[in-house]
């Protein structure tokens, strides 16, 4: 039988977890034997030490406070708001209520048995580990291998499956098109269609677009001799015009114009002809976006013979990106494609500029990629971070040798700026004499900063041990890779000294499970999402490789599996790294393609709850991975 | 055919346990333990005698709590068809929800309702359906106690707005409930559960909350 009401609230419960990982089945039956009940504002859902209710509670609206009394003292816990559980520990564990819940604000919510959800967490083993420790106590979520992927609503649907990229990408048209109206002569239309340069024009009537007249109209209509050219333009136009939405996909919009045998749609605001015009796309809009495929973009590359062709591909990579977030494909996949591409152009960067020198590289070198570029991490433009090493050379051509690749650096450098990667403000880039160095060099800086750690040196070495090599040569990377490890065995509490540096950002969430804000300067009140989420996972990655030897691998996500396999007994905790990573990696991204900047602030007004919920769920990870570093490195001692 | 026959002699037995419950009911004088039934029906126009139910969705209220467990959805099988509602409840003559007679709903509805007392928006609309539809049958009127959410909010509402008439998305709108379902019968329903559950919480805080004075909120019902 048809049930309404209990579909209405399934559709509620599953987003939100545990609910999203129950069957249909499952969370139907759950959905079908709700109670909903209505609080007002300060009235007691239950007190504590009160006997447990047959139900616990999820909040539908308003919210629900959580208090601790001792004593005489009423404390506040939580609260729970929008799909937040609370009460259900005493229920699983037949115990009293531990804290009182009292509602903040008018709230309705939605009772669920209990003895429901027995029975299924005894047929459904994902479930109940998950359920029980997660949400119905502070203790640590347990990663209970059967569950991977699951800790979080969202992996599964963000990484989904696609293919056909283009084919998925909102299509790009002219947000400006060039109109007249009904009784403009077609004289005047081609005038103003010349002036403009377009091959079209709309004819439009209170900003409903009525007609269109292509250069094709000219030529079969006008050229032939058929009709004057001091016609009025509704004598020659195409009426009515096929109108669309702006939602609409290249592929539809291809499937429109082949259907209807045009070559231009109309943009309106609701898709009908009978609303205002807000652009118009052509064939050749689509032609120009099937291009903006990576495979295209680099072929593109190779060829490009100047700086500009290399600049107007980073912006056609740009547009990639934000295609790529909007028709959410894997992060990885997306953040594979972004680094190629900006290795390609650096390589490109630095041919070119050895070309403009006079005589050829005296002596093998190789370009260095640091920070999230060396990380292969680097989705949104950010400014450039970069090094270069050199061949050791006899003390007697070295003045000139160092002096070349300087040179050859600021080439280099001032090229990446022209195609948009801004100069580093703390001017850590090659052209920099102090990080264009001889091997030797390169070996005693970072065994200087490994053996007398000081607060800037580790800081040096977090950004400068992410170092990807570009271009050049392997084996002169390799030799300094060789002898960082060397320093660090010889040195341990070198590690103890990084993992510190790890822990400066505490986990962002407070004892009220509301976000770490900044609290002061020009970005107070918002969200650091880089230093406070995504640092200590990069930080703690990166720490545990070194400790283990592992310096072939940068990236974060791909360090966390390699750590998988050296300590399997860790591979739930470092998965959820993973996940939380993936998650604030594309929040970020998202976040910065919508303001158009680096996405590091984020404005949490601006959030809706489920984004909220979304990046609260990868912050779990982030305490943990940061108590597991805070054990091993015996961190509280030194702090 | 034997039964036809005889049905103003003798009254089915689901009616004659309805008429029964309803008379001897005690619980009327303990709120907590009364059991309200929250209706509503969508039809095809709104003529008694030539319209007719298409669907009967409710859900039942006890201790201020909705039970979702507690609730009934029904759609009629129809001989009248308008379809200018049909924009309105969506249900079409031939489509996919399964069906059942008038009398089999009604049937089923009678054993649902029990000694519950009614509450819906508008209610004289829906019982004079339900117990048009009764009397085809040979069978009613409902005896139940009824409530009405719009005499209901008149009443407390600070202003004498006697003369007006609100409906149900004015009421969602004033107390924040967040429509879904509008114009389906048991979302409706839903709706109007919620609105009543807000509705009476405001009430006790001037009233003692009891059946009785929420009934003579209502000077059209219950003559």
């Amino acid at each position: 039988m048809k049930n309404t009401i209990a579909e209405r609230i399934f559709d509620f419960l599953k987003d939100f977890p545990p609910f999203d990982i129950l069957t249909k089945e499952q969370l139907f039956l759950i959905a079908a034997n709700v109670k909903v009940v209505y609080v007002e504002k300060d009235r007691v859902v239950f007190k504590q030490k009160e006997l447990p209710h047959e139900n616990f509670y999820i909040v539908k609206d308003g919210a629900i406070g959580l208090y601790r009394t001792l004593d005489l003292d009423s404390i506040l816990v939580d609260i729970c708001d929008e799909g937040d559980i609370f009460g259900l520990r005493p229920l699983v564990q037949n115990d009293h209520y531990l804290m009182s819940a009292k509602a903040n604000e008018e709230s309705i919510l939605y009772a669920i048995s209990v003895e429901i959800l027995k029975e299924i967490i005894q047929s459904n083993d994902k479930v109940s580990k998950f359920l029980i420790a997660s949400f119905s106590t502070n203790i640590k979520t347990p990663y209970a291998n059967n569950n991977y992927g699951q800790l979080f609503a969202n992996v599964d649907t963000l990484e989904g499956n696609n293919t056909n990229l283009s084919d998925f990408q909102t299509a790009e048209y002219s947000k400006n098109p060039i109109t007249c109206n009904k009784k403009t002569s077609i004289k005047e239309a081609a005038l103003i269609m010349s002036s403009n340069r377009v091959g079209s024009i709309l004819i439009v009537e209170n900003k409903n677009p009525i007609g269109i007249i292509t250069d094709k109209d000219l030529r079969l209509k006008i050229a032939t001799g058929l009709v004057s050219i001091d016609e009025k333009v509704d004598q020659i136009m195409s009426s009515p015009v096929i109108t669309v939405s702006d939602k609409i996909t290249t592929s539809e919009a291809q499937i429109a114009m082949l259907k209807h045998k045009i070559t231009h749609l109309c943009i309106t605001k609701d898709g009908t002809p009978n609303s205002e015009l807000c652009g118009i796309m052509s064939e050749h809009d689509i032609v120009v976006l099937q291009g903006n495929n990576p495979s295209v973009l680099i072929k593109e590359l190779k060829r490009a013979k100047n700086i500009e062709t290399l600049r107007y591909i980073r912006q056609k990579t740009s547009k990639l990106l934000k295609g790529y977030i909007e028709q959410k494909i894997p992060i990885i996949f997306i953040s594979n494609i972004i680094s190629e591409i900006t290795s390609a152009l650096t390589i490109k960067a630095i041919e070119l500029s050895i070309l403009e020198m006079e005589t050829k590289p005296p002596v093998k070198f190789g370009w260095l990629a640091l920070g999230s570029q060396g990380r292969k991490e680097q989705l949104l433009i950010t400014d450039q971070d970069n090094a270069l090493v050199f061949e050791n050379v006899f003390d007697e051509d070295y003045k000139t040798t160092k002096d070349y690749f300087i040179s050859l650096s600021k080439k280099i450098t001032n090229k990446l700026n022209t195609i948009g990667f801004e100069y580093c403000p703390a001017n850590m880039m090659a052209s920099n004499p102090k990080f264009c160095l001889s091997v030797n060099e390169w070996k005693n800086k970072f065994n200087k900063w490994i053996t007398q750690p000081s607060e800037k040196s580790i800081m040096m070495c977090t950004i400068f041990f992410d170092y990807d090599l570009v271009y050049g040569n392997k084996k002169l990377v390799d030799k300094i890779s060789k002898s960082i490890f060397k320093s660090i065995k010889s040195y341990e509490i070198f590690l103890n000294f990084l993992g510190r540096n790890a822990l400066i950002n505490p986990p962002p969430l407070g004892f009220f499970r509301q976000f770490l804000v900044e609290n002061d300067g020009a970005h107070k009140d918002q969200f650091d999402i880089k230093s406070k989420a995504l640092m200590p996972l990069i930080d703690a990655a990166r720490l545990l490789c070194l400790s283990h030897n592992l310096k072939n691998e940068n990236n974060t996500i791909k360090r966390y599996v390699n750590l998988i396999d050296i300590e399997p007994q860790n591979k739930d905790l470092y998965l959820s790294c993973i996940d939380a990573f993936k998650i604030l990696l594309r929040f970020r991204t998202e976040q910065g393609l919508k303001h158009n900047d680096s996405g590091r602030y984020i404005d949490l007004k601006n959030l809706s709850k489920s984004e909220k919920l979304k990046l609260k769920g990868a912050f779990k990870p982030i305490k943990d991975i940061q108590e597991l570093l805070n054990i091993r490195y015996n961190l509280s001692q030194m702090m | 055919m034997f039964s036809r026959i005889f049905k103003r002699k003798s009254y089915p037995k689901y009616w004659l346990d309805y008429v029964e419950k309803v008379s001897t009911c005690e619980k009327y004088y303990n709120y907590e333990s009364i059991r309200f039934v929250v209706l509503d029906t969508e039809t095809t126009g709104f003529d008694y005698e030539n319209d007719r139910m298409l669907c009967i969705g409710a859900v039942a209220i006890k201790n201020n709590k909705i039970l979702v467990t507690d609730s009934f959805e029904v759609y009629i099988k129809q001989d009248v068809f308008n379809k200018e509602t049909v924009k309105i409840h969506g249900i079409r003559k031939n489509g996919t929800e399964t069906k059942m007679s008038e009398e089999e709903a009604l049937i089923a509805f009678i054993e649902y309702l029990d000694d519950a007392v009614i509450i819906a928006h508008h209610t004289a609309f829906d019982l004079n359906m339900i117990n048009t539809a009764l009397r085809r049958i040979n069978l009613g009127p409902l005896i139940s106690k009824q409530l009405d959410t719009n005499y209901i909010y008149k009443k407390l509402s600070p202003k004498n707005r006697h003369n007006k008439v609100f409906s149900l998305d004015n009421l969602c709108n004033e107390y924040g409930v967040t429509m879904h379902d509008r114009h389906t019968a048991s979302g409706d329903a839903l709706l109007t559960a919620l609105v009543f559950l807000k509705l009476t919480n405001q009430y006790k805080k001037n009233n003692a909350l009891n059946i009785f004075d929420l009934v003579n909120t209502n000077y059209n019902l219950n003559k």
